[in-house]
């Protein structure tokens, strides 16, 4: 025993005995119930003297908010009225909460902006197209989902561009065009309607990029790639074709410039356009920045972490202010375009890390697999790699949109009205000014962002609780 | 049997060039990328010299020694309009570290509050806790500050109706509202006792909020040196009660020793040195306050708005990360006989830091971003300040955006690596 103590730390002095019962205890009893509403209550509500407090401090802070709220929104409210002597407690002779006709009278302004109110069916067609595309790609259990993604993302965008521009473009100059062959093109410039020159001139640029392609994988993988590598060159050139051809062919819609949307129009275009753009850059991005080629891996995470370090806002200016710098003189850029590019540059970078994410979590062996089966670089990934993360990665491309959505807001900084500037431009009218015009205004705002937002966070837990099941099997 | 193919040496390649080969492919794609980055970044430098020429445009960072010529609402060091861009800059850049440092100590107060709140087995706070993360985050920050700035801050009274805040009208109060429900005899005195203090030297009104303003006269750095003092010798007395408790197991109370330290050698130092910093009160004269120190109420709103919009995510972030570890670590520190607050502290915590940390760099980094949006309001920061009056009286954008672009980023980077550092030292060590 003696050699035991010696080998304690000096901490502890004395060994402990070993205690060994001589008899069987008694059996303990039963534990206390924690079912029934009264266990449920000491155990939730007043287990303790603290518990007790914090639960009445708890209460009385409901109590203190929510029958304010409640009569302000609803009991106190006025719900008709032309003006604002309608939300004026001296003139109503009691106290007045919210001030509704005022939402209403601008509500047209908060949905469209300043888009011209016989085209607004446009918008509307836009926004129903929209909403019918997308929620079936939201429901797992519905079938056709790749159709359905091609619609949503390649078609309704250019169908959506053409209803709410009027479409129109009167291109004129294509490839060569632009790089000064267009002395070969010589047809009269087209006021409206389609250019001859410019179909010319895309026919002609089509034949000699598909030339050149072919030439080159000829040379370095046989007749056979180039074959292969000339049809799909052909491929992306005919889909260029007919989106071309829907923006340039005259429909008889009148042109309505951007500088005329605003409110929710412009909200949903920026996180629609900058989610839709921002998904085929972010998985380049990702699989650059997973790239065995240093200069490619150099390039991405350089590109990434550029734009993830700046604020948005700056982002904007850049956009804003400094890019058309960088274009030639020529090129005047609408005002919408430029923050769309800066917004689709951000979220590029924040899609290239979830993308990232959703790579880094499918296991080495796939990728070996894949290998071992004898599939190419590009096939496993297109095959084998992709499919698997982006499935794992539709929660994060949710919060991103979310994020986008609020992100929005951020261009009435840029003189762009979304739904937040259209609002703030709504409380300079003095026909609506009245105490509570502006709780009103900030209530209704606040509920359109929290119902989409919450909406969509919803959704995406339960996708992701979905997914978890799938994983485990 | 003899097969050629097999006993014969392997064929030789049939073309020298193969798309197949990995070493050319690779440097085929890399050349392409070089080719095609060499001309966007030639094509942009000549493009952005055409156009400065065409439009008249200055180059370069000259213009950083000219006069701004442009007040700011808020500085932290000397500054008035005669001063020039560069130290304008340097007032931007100041305003940005203020309201993103004071907005990450709140929120992060806020984050673990509410985080901690969200697991509480009491029903009410936990579904008073949730309804605020859910409510916060799902706002945007823009919306959050416009708000708070122009919902709440304007609707404020006028300087003359300030409120004013000190013990006296609460006691008044008080003392009015015992004699309005008869108790006369209770309330005449309080108020009598109310209106001997001395008036209230905290005003809040809609131009802000008006508080004292400590003066430092001689022999103030005393204070500063004894606070020092304070400060190092805390950190030697936890250094070596770390050492002793790892050697004996005795504990010492490190937390009450260093706070007593850090307030009583200060204010023995400021007892030495006769009392060397005295207060400025404001007084209210004419239609505003004189005297005293004013904090814009954009300040106070952007500050606000960003603590509480980040403070949400934090909380989600506290809440997985205690969540994360697992009971069996709360049970086996209960059986060991330790109680819920050295459990949490001891075991719970230093384990959920774990997975804390690395989100909540990045919620560091979005709130010092998002300070940028003061710009809506007013608040004279780095981006308004630089980015905005600079930049529409200079019309330099390349230069102005750059630079702007670039602190950001730099905090960014600083940041990270402070976290990276941080999250190393607690980062599990595995064998």
């Amino acid at each position: 025993m003696t050699d035991t103590t010696a080998s304690l730390p000096p901490g502890r002095s004395a060994p402990v005995k070993p205690f060994v019962s001589a008899s069987l205890r008694e059996p303990e009893p039963a534990p206390v119930s924690t079912r029934g509403p009264v266990r449920w209550v000491r155990a939730h509500l007043v287990g303790s003297v603290p518990q007790v407090l914090l639960t009445l401090f708890g209460i009385w802070l409901v109590y203190a908010t929510v029958p304010p709220l409640i009569k302000f929104f609803i009991v106190d409210a006025v719900w008709t009225g032309t003006s604002r002597d309608a939300c004026l407690a001296e003139k109503l002779g009691r106290p007045v909460g919210a001030c509704w006709p005022f939402v209403w009278a601008k509500l047209d302004q908060l949905i469209y902006g300043f888009y011209p109110a016989a085209e607004r069916w446009r918008v509307n067609v836009v926004y129903w197209l929209g909403a019918l595309l997308l929620l079936p790609l939201l429901i797992q259990k519905l079938p056709y989902k790749r159709l359905n993604a091609i619609a949503f993302f390649g078609v309704f965008p250019v169908a959506a561009f053409v209803l709410l521009t009027g479409g129109d473009l009167d291109l004129q100059r294509f490839l060569l065009g632009n790089l000064g062959f267009g002395a070969l093109f010589p047809a009269p410039a087209a006021k409206s309607g389609l250019s001859i020159a410019f179909w010319l001139d895309f026919v002609a640029s089509t034949v000699l990029v598909t030339a050149i392609v072919y030439g080159i994988s000829r040379f370095l993988s046989g007749a056979e790639g180039a074959r292969s590598a000339a049809k799909t060159t052909l491929t992306v050139f005919a889909v260029l074709a007919v989106v071309l051809f829907v923006v340039d062919v005259p429909l008889g819609l009148p042109q309505v410039e951007t500088r005329l949307w605003g409110g929710l129009l412009v909200t949903l275009v920026i996180a629609v356009t900058g989610i839709t753009v921002s998904l085929p850059f972010g998985i380049l991005l990702a699989l650059g920045r997973r790239s065995s080629l240093p200069l490619v891996k150099a390039a991405s995470i350089i590109f990434i972490e550029f734009w993830r370090g700046v604020p948005l806002i700056t982002v904007l200016f850049f956009a804003t202010y400094m890019l058309p710098l960088f274009l030639p003189g020529r090129f005047t850029i609408d005002g919408l375009l430029r923050a769309l590019v800066g917004v689709a540059l951000f979220a590029s970078a924040y899609m290239a890390e979830v993308v990232r994410g959703g790579l880094q979590a499918i296991p080495k062996g796939q990728y070996e697999g894949a290998m071992a089966v004898g599939l190419r670089p590009s096939l496993m990934m297109r095959l084998v790699v992709l499919p698997q993360a982006l499935k794992l990665v539709i929660p994060g491309i949710v919060n991103n949109f979310i994020g986008l959505f609020k992100d929005t807001t951020l261009v009435l900084i840029v003189s762009i009205f979304d739904l937040l500037g259209a609002m703030r431009a709504a409380f300079t009218d003095p026909n609506w000014a009245s105490p509570t015009t502006l709780f009103t205004g900030f209530g209704f705002a606040g509920i359109v962002y929290f119902v989409f937002c919450f909406g969509m966070s919803r959704y995406s837990m339960a996708l992701e609780k979905r997914l978890d099941r799938a994983q485990r099997h | 049997m003899s097969d050629a193919r097999l006993s014969g040496p392997p064929p030789a390649p049939s073309r020298r060039w193969s798309w197949t080969d990995p070493k050319l492919r690779s440097s085929v794609i890399q050349i392409v990328l070089a080719l095609i980055l060499i001309w966007l970044a030639w094509s942009f430098y000549a493009n952005a010299q055409s156009n400065l020429t065409r439009l008249g445009i200055a180059s370069g960072f000259g213009f950083l020694d000219n006069r701004a010529g442009f007040a700011i609402s808020q500085t932290l060091i000397p500054y008035n309009e005669n001063m020039s861009y560069g130290r304008a800059f340097m007032v931007g850049l100041l305003n940005t570290l203020l309201v993103a440092f004071l907005g990450i100590v709140l929120a992060t107060i806020i984050g673990f509050l509410m985080g901690v709140a969200r697991l509480s087995k009491n029903v009410v706070i936990k579904a008073l806790a949730s309804a605020y993360v859910e409510i916060t985050r799902n706002l945007p920050p823009l919306f959050q500050i416009l708000f708070w700035y122009l919902a709440v801050l304007s609707t404020l009274p006028g300087p003359r109706q300030s409120w004013g805040f000190g013990i006296q009208p609460v006691l008044g109060a008080i003392g009015s509202g015992l004699s309005g429900i008869g108790l006369g005899f209770l309330g005449g005195p309080l108020s009598a006792f109310a209106a001997s203090l001395a008036a209230p030297s905290v005003f809040v009104n809609n131009r802000g909020l008006v508080v004292p303003r400590p003066i430092f006269e001689d022999g103030s750095m005393a204070i500063l040196y004894a606070l020092i003092v304070a400060v190092v010798a805390s950190i030697a007395i936890g250094l070596w009660a770390k050492k002793r408790r790892e050697a004996t197991g005795k504990p010492f109370p490190v937390f009450w020793t260093g706070l007593a330290l850090v307030i009583l050698l200060p204010l023995a130092a400021s007892a030495a040195a006769g009392f060397p910093v005295t207060v400025e009160k404001p007084e209210l004269r004419g239609f505003n306050f004189v005297g005293g120190l004013r904090v814009i109420p954009e300040f106070v709103s952007l500050l606000l708005a960003l603590s509480i919009y980040t403070g949400g995510f934090i909380a989600e972030i506290v809440r997985s990360g205690i969540m994360a570890v697992s009971k069996g670590q709360t049970e086996a520190a209960h059986s060991l006989g330790l109680r819920t607050g050295p459990t949490l502290r001891l075991v719970v915590i230093p384990q959920a830091m774990r997975v804390i940390v690395p989100p909540l760099t990045s919620q560091y980094l979005n709130l010092t971003k998002n300070s940028s949006l003061g710009v809506a309001v007013g608040y004279p920061d780095l981006f308004a300040v630089f980015a905005g009056s600079t930049l529409n009286q200079t019309g330099q954008a390349i230069e102005i955006i750059a630079v702007t672009m670039a602190v950001y980023l730099t905090i960014s980077i600083v940041t990270s690596t402070i976290m990276g550092w941080y999250n190393k030292r607690v980062a599990l060590v595995e064998r």
